[in-house]
Formats: structure tokens, sequence, C-alpha cells
């Protein structure tokens, strides 16, 4: 069966990259069905979108593309995802430790809505915990949830600054979690991530899964 | 040659001519609180504070330009949205105040003279254009009609309404379009001597060309021919580099641009079209040295300096709150030092 896929996927995911950025709904679908022809809806995913979200993230840093294709491409993943792949279905992504997605201070959730978008479609099983959210609040959060790895998207400074009192909180809390950060303030300085105590910087969602499967392995 | 004052070097940059020196804009609103001794929340409850402080912020930093930019969700506020203050970041706007798509078309522009929060800035204009005559340019911001929306329905709403409902899309950029006419419009008749127009959704880095032509482009050519001003077109940290001939084409006269794109490949593709604006990296400034402040301005001089057409600006449009007092001076006096036209190069 594997082999099948790896078939229809050297086949298919460029016609899939061309049309997940021209939002090209029926061909989409279609590129869907012809897969599922021979593919489980996990394996489609694992083999076919998740390779074609990664090419679409890697172009966005190139400035190749552009993030709103990157949304919305992420966003008709998450769909059919929601649609095809009951939540107790299994899985691509085996069971992990428990992980969340937030934005810090700040209400700007695009880049989550994109990363967890992906995450979704990838197989793993991520809390969302909104946007605007204060260290406090997130802090009692991850006690309550057990979250081991915690995903932080911003978009301002002041947002990426926060980071490094979070960090402290934890400490002093004793609990133990993973702080992967993302968003511009990340991109524009390439040490702040170090600066602010965070344990990992993504450039682009599409880096989120390899590091995630990194850490995991690791955590194990 | 005789030194020139700022406003007298930055229209030579425009007509791509060499001033006496490099003109620079250090775009700075949060600092003049600091200055003041206020919080960011106190310092923008008045004009007479933002005054006060562009005025002593210019003295201090002997730079080119007076920037009334209050903060970016003014015109949310305006609009009935919310405006959250922070001790050490600049007034953020809140949960977007349209919840879903079918709000536009009940939808209703502020009355500009009947919005406190606008007639502070408007009062803030005027009284800096008493203060500073034609010493130096007033620049008045507005959001473009096309960026807007980020604010008023969030980004992700907004994205989805541009692909997937052109209708109530038009019906939004019509009401848009008037009120960011008439706002700038009563900036300059206020004493702003240009309008920065700030578009970062139709950078390349947040949609593609295609998609811009058909929206943000169209968006800006009627906007800016009804602005009675001098306009400059900020993005805001995106890239703009594969639209910068559509840029020229829409009316404006400066472009801000990323730290993201090359100095030199932009100069060369706005070679006597547009003039530039930036693109010192405002996120890292934090953390600089006085002598890679230097270095930093040396660089973007080396790269885009020659023959006008350049003004040194950060590369984004506002500098962080973060930045201390001896990067700032420090990247006056290199260019101060270095800017010298005829240029020394390297």
């Amino acid at each position: 069966m594997k082999e099948i896929c790896y078939t229809i996927k050297m086949n298919q995911e460029n016609d899939l990259y061309k049309a997940l950025l021209s939002l090209d709904r029926l061909a989409i679908n279609s590129i869907y069905r012809a897969a599922g022809e021979t593919c489980s809806p996990v394996e489609i995913m694992e083999k076919l979108f998740t390779p074609a979200l990664e090419r679409i993230g890697e172009d966005w840093f190139l400035g190749k593309v552009s993030l709103s294709q990157v949304y919305m491409s992420s966003r008709i993943c998450e769909e059919i995802v929601n649609r095809d792949l009951p939540a107790d279905m299994p899985r691509p992504v085996a069971a992990h430790p428990d992980m969340a997605i937030t934005v810090l201070n700040d209400h700007h959730a695009l880049g989550k809505k994109i990363v967890h978008a992906i995450l979704t479609a990838t197989g793993f099983n991520v809390l969302d915990y909104g946007q605007g959210t204060g260290v406090e609040e997130l802090v009692a959060r991850i006690r309550e949830d057990r979250i081991r790895i915690l995903l932080i998207s911003t978009l301002m400074l002041r947002s990426a600054l926060q980071v490094s009192n979070l960090k402290a909180r934890l400490k002093e809390e004793e609990l133990q979690v993973t702080i992967i950060v993302g968003g511009a303030p990340f991109l524009f300085d390439r040490e702040l991530w170090k600066e602010v105590g965070a344990d990992m910087m993504i450039s682009q969602a599409s880096e989120v899964v390899p590091a995630l499967k990194n850490i995991i392995r690791k955590m194990n | 040659m005789q030194e020139m004052t700022s406003l007298q070097r930055v229209l030579t940059t425009l007509g791509h001519k060499e001033p006496d020196r490099v003109p620079f804009f250090l775009l700075l609103t949060m600092h003049g609180a600091r200055e003041l001794g206020l919080s960011i929340k106190d310092y923008f409850s008045t004009a007479e504070h933002v005054v006060e402080g562009q005025l002593r912020l210019r003295a201090k930093y002997r730079h080119d330009c007076i920037y009334n930019f209050f903060y970016a969700p003014v015109e949310v506020e305006a609009w009935g949205g919310e405006v959250i203050y922070y001790e050490d970041g600049p007034p953020n706007s809140g949960t977007p105040f349209m919840k879903k798509h079918e709000d536009i078309i009940k939808l209703a522009a502020p009355k500009i003279r009947d919005t406190a929060c606008l007639r502070k800035v408007l009062q803030a204009h005027e009284m800096l254009k008493a203060r500073v005559g034609d010493d130096a340019p007033i620049i008045g911001v507005v959001m473009s009609p096309f960026s807007l929306p980020v604010m008023q329905m969030g980004f992700e709403k907004y994205i989805e309404l541009i692909y997937e409902e052109p209708e109530l899309f038009r019906q939004l950029m019509k009401i848009n379009e008037d009120f960011c006419v008439e706002w700038a419009n009563a900036q300059l008749s206020a004493g702003a001597t240009a309008i920065c127009y700030f578009d970062p959704v139709s950078s390349t880095s947040i949609i593609p060309r295609d998609l811009y032509l058909k929206t943000g482009f169209e968006i800006a050519q009627r906007t800016l021919a009804r602005i009675k001003g001098p306009t400059a077109t900020h993005m805001a940290s995106g890239r703009c580099l594969p639209i910068v001939d559509d840029l020229s084409k829409t009316g404006t006269a400066i472009i801000g641009v990323s730290v993201l794109e090359d100095l030199a490949e932009l100069k060369a593709a706005c070679s006597g079209k547009l003039t530039l604006l930036g693109n010192l990296n405002g996120i890292e400034m934090r953390r600089w040295t006085p002598a890679e402040a230097e270095a930093a301005v040396r660089g973007a001089i080396d790269a885009a300096g020659a023959g006008g057409g350049f003004i040194l600006s950060d590369n984004h449009g506002e500098i962080p709150f973060q930045v201390p007092d001896e990067v700032l001076l420090a990247i006056s006096e290199a260019v101060h030092t270095w800017g010298r036209y005829p240029l020394q190069g390297r």
C-alpha cells in the first residue's frame, strides 16, 4: 500500500501544490479522490498533503508565495481532515506528549491558525488556547492540562519578550515545558528566541512538524 | 553646500537629486512618553503631550521629520473598536469589532469631526504646524482601506473575505476608501505635510501579485488620487520588490521597504520613480551596540544613498519602545558623519 501511495505522491504532489496555491477546490478534491483509490485518508494526509503544505511554507519563507496562500491552503487541508478523519481514527503521529498552541498577549491569530491547521492535517492533537492569553492564565492551563510542549505565535515584539516572563513563571512552578516560538519578531531578530529562553524557534509553519517529531523523539 | 532645512533636504531627495546629506526619519512614537516621563497611555491622552514629545525627540536626535502618529489602532478606536494599552509597547487593537462578514452590511464610518480620538490627532497637527512651520515635514498617517480590515475583523476572517466574499469585500472597500480619503485630507488641512499610507496587506509577503493587482493596487490608485497631498506607501516590514513598478503607478512618491529585501536591488528597481524609505532592522536595533548602529547606517547609505531618492529610516514605520537612546543617538551621529553628499563610500 505504501509503495503505491508513494507513486501517487510523486505524480500528484506538484499538482496539489499548484491547486492549493490557486485555491482550486475542485482540483484539490479531484486529487484527493484519485489518491483515495489506493490510500487511506490518513495516508493521503501524511504522504500527499503534508509535503505540499511544507513546500508552500518553505516558499513563503523564500518570498515565493504569500501568507494569504499559506493560510488558505492550510485551511482547506484542515477542512478535509475535519470532514474525512474522525477524531478517533488512528493518526499518522502516534501518541505524543500533550501540547498546546497560543498567541501570547496579542490578538493577531493568523500565524497560530496556520500552524494549528498544519498540525491538525498532519495528525497531531493540539489544544488551542486561543489568543490574547496572559502569562498567569497560561501557567494555570499548562498545569491543569499537563502540557509538555507549548507553541507560541507572536506578531508584536512586546509579546515575544513576554516569553521570558512565562519561562520564569514555569520554572517557579516547577513545570517542565518545552517552548517553541515563531512569528515576526523572531524572524527579524534571529537571536531573540534564545534571549527569551525559548527551546526552539521555527521560521515558517512548515518547520513545525519536523521540529515536533524531533522533540518528541528526544522526550521518549 | 549650504545646510538645508529638513524640508528642503527631503524635497530634494524626492526629486531624485542629492541634498546636503541623506535625510533620515526616526519614526518614533512611544519614545515621546519616555521623554516626558509619562506612561504610554497618559502620553497619548492629549495632543499637547504628543506635540511636546515629538519636538523634544527631533531636537535630541536631529532627524528630519515630525511623526504625528499616535498608534495604529486609533482608527479602530474611532470605529468603536477596543484599544489595549501596555506599559512597554504600542497600544494594540483588541478583539476585532466585526465578528462576521455580514457585519459589513450595517457598517458605517465614523464622522471625523465627531470622534474624539481623531480630533486629538488633528489638534496635534495644528499645534505642530504652528511650532514647526516649514522647517520639517509633518507626517500624518492613515491605514489603507485595504489593510484596515485586519484590525476591523481580524486577519484570517479578512483573508477569507478577500477570496470568498467578493461583493462584501467591495462594499467594505467603498466604505473604507471614503473614510481613508476624508481622514487623510483632514490631517493635511490641519497641518500635515504628507500622508504615510500604511498598506502591509498589499505586500507580496501577504498576498500574491496577481491578487494585489485586482485589489490593493486599484484601491490605492483610487484612494491616493483623492488625497490632496503627497503620500508615502509603507509596507510595514513586508516585501514589495515584485510590485515596485505597480506601486509607482498608484501615485505614491515614497515606499517604506523591508529589511527582508536587498536595499541596493530595491534602489535600482525604484530609480527615478520612487523614493525609498528604510530599511534599518527595528527589532534587532534593540540590542545593537553603537558600532553596530553605525555599520548598519553606513551599509544602508552605501546601498541606496547615491543620487538621492533615499530617506534612511527603520523598516517597519515605528521604532520599538525598547530601542535605547544610545542606539538612536548613534544612528543620528552616523547619518551626520557618513551621510554628507557627496558620499564618501567605503
